[in-house]
């Protein structure tokens, strides 16, 4: 059989185009694979917390702890004592901390020296977003801001970006110094740096941060900011809620009522 | 071409040297490939002994698959996988994997020692305890 020289190039042709084709009518047919977002996560544009600290105080100052053995329980947090190497979620700092511009020196006692819990703030414009070099800090659709422990390299300039020293770096393994483990929570490991992540675990499959339905006295209110009618919204407007440092312009998600 | 000989012998040397893990175990068998037991109690349990994919899927391709979820977990918040056969399972190492895998060192280790591949998976993930 003798083949032309244009039939030839025709024909190759033909075969180039269908090699280039391939990859994408592959892609099209055959991936049928869905992943989903489970029917149970509750649903929310922009996730904020309103800690009543005049509902906390009373427990708290009786020693309540019920929050940050909630969080250390579900999220495998170490127990350094250390205060160099202490990996804090949820923690307490004295109002003059917290707020350090709105402190003078004639503020009320109700306030003065009291300890204020915090935590990460999920802020509408994190800076510690923006300097992350591998994009192992970002945010979530609904504001939650979230760490890819996968991608973290340690570099730790996300520290030294957030205003709230929200961060923690884990200078050793953490294993050793967990009480106790839970099995379906993963613990990070050394040259990680980690922080609270409003449950996003949780909230994804329905359940409320662990803090939140760990409080007794109902002192921690979550839910969607974006949502006129939520109980967040309607605190947030019926009562005067300050921020941290909102003149930073990070706009944080979590609002104290004092 | 004064330098021949040492040329030559460079290249020799070079060669052997390169080629030492051909001919060192030229005519030898290859050890024989872990055959990592399914016989664990939650596998027993199953009435339908079936990952969340076929057996061949899972050999093959089962680090795209777990690198897949953990994208689509914590980067979109996307927790429910759709298998291929409609069912419908969380992606979770430690609640879906190992629930039914429960011994990390016949499902795990035995393949990944053999291949010489380390995956640091269990530098975070909390393994199953063995219960033996």
């Amino acid at each position: 059989m003798k083949t032309s020289r244009r039939n030839f190039l025709k024909a190759s042709g033909a075969c180039l185009l269908g090699l280039t084709l391939w990859p994408a009518v592959k892609g099209f047919a055959g991936n049928s694979t869905e992943y989903n977002t489970s029917s149970k996560a509750l649903a929310g544009k922009k996730w904020g917390l309103v800690i009543d600290m005049k509902k906390c105080w009373p427990k708290y100052q009786e020693g309540c702890r019920k929050c940050f053995l909630a969080c250390q329980r579900a999220h495998n947090i170490p127990d350094i004592a250390n205060k160099e190497e202490e990996i804090k979620w949820i923690w307490t700092e004295p109002y003059e901390n917290a707020f350090p511009d709105g402190e003078h020196e004639y503020i009320p006692e109700i306030i003065k020296g009291k300890p204020f819990i915090v935590l990460c703030n999920h802020c509408e414009n994190p800076p510690c977003v923006r300097v992350c070099p591998t994009k192992a800090t970002f945010k979530r659709r609904d504001g939650i801001v979230m760490m890819d422990y996968h991608r973290c390299i340690g570099c730790r300039y996300c520290m030294a970006a957030c205003p709230y020293g929200a961060r923690s770096f884990n200078f050793s393994d953490p294993r050793p110094f967990i009480k106790e483990v839970n099995p379906e929570f993963p613990t990070r490991e050394k040259g990680v740096v980690e922080k609270c992540n409003f449950c996003a675990e949780r909230v994804d499959t329905g359940q409320l941060p662990a803090c939140v339905e760990a409080c007794p006295a109902e002192a921690l209110i979550f839910g969607d900011l974006e949502d006129p009618n939520s109980g967040i919204r309607k605190i947030l407007a019926s009562r005067y809620t300050v921020q941290r440092k909102p003149e930073l312009g990070t706009r944080p998600s979590v609002y104290y009522l004092i | 071409m004064n330098d021949s000989r040492y040329i030559i012998t460079g290249l020799i040397v070079f060669i052997v040297l390169v080629t030492f893990p051909f001919w060192a175990n030229a005519g030898k068998a290859a050890p024989p490939a872990p055959a990592p037991s399914l016989d664990t109690p939650a596998i027993q349990q199953l009435p339908e002994k079936q990952c969340v994919e076929a057996t061949a899927y899972m050999r093959t391709d089962h680090m795209k698959l777990l690198d897949e979820w953990r994208t689509r977990v914590v980067r979109e918040g996307k927790r429910i996988y759709v298998a291929s056969n409609g069912k419908e399972y969380e992606m979770s190492l430690e609640k879906t994997c190992l629930q039914c895998h429960s011994s990390k060192a016949q499902f795990c280790d035995q393949c990944h020692n053999y291949l010489d591949v380390q995956p640091d998976c269990w530098t975070c993930h909390i393994e199953p305890k063995e219960s033996k």
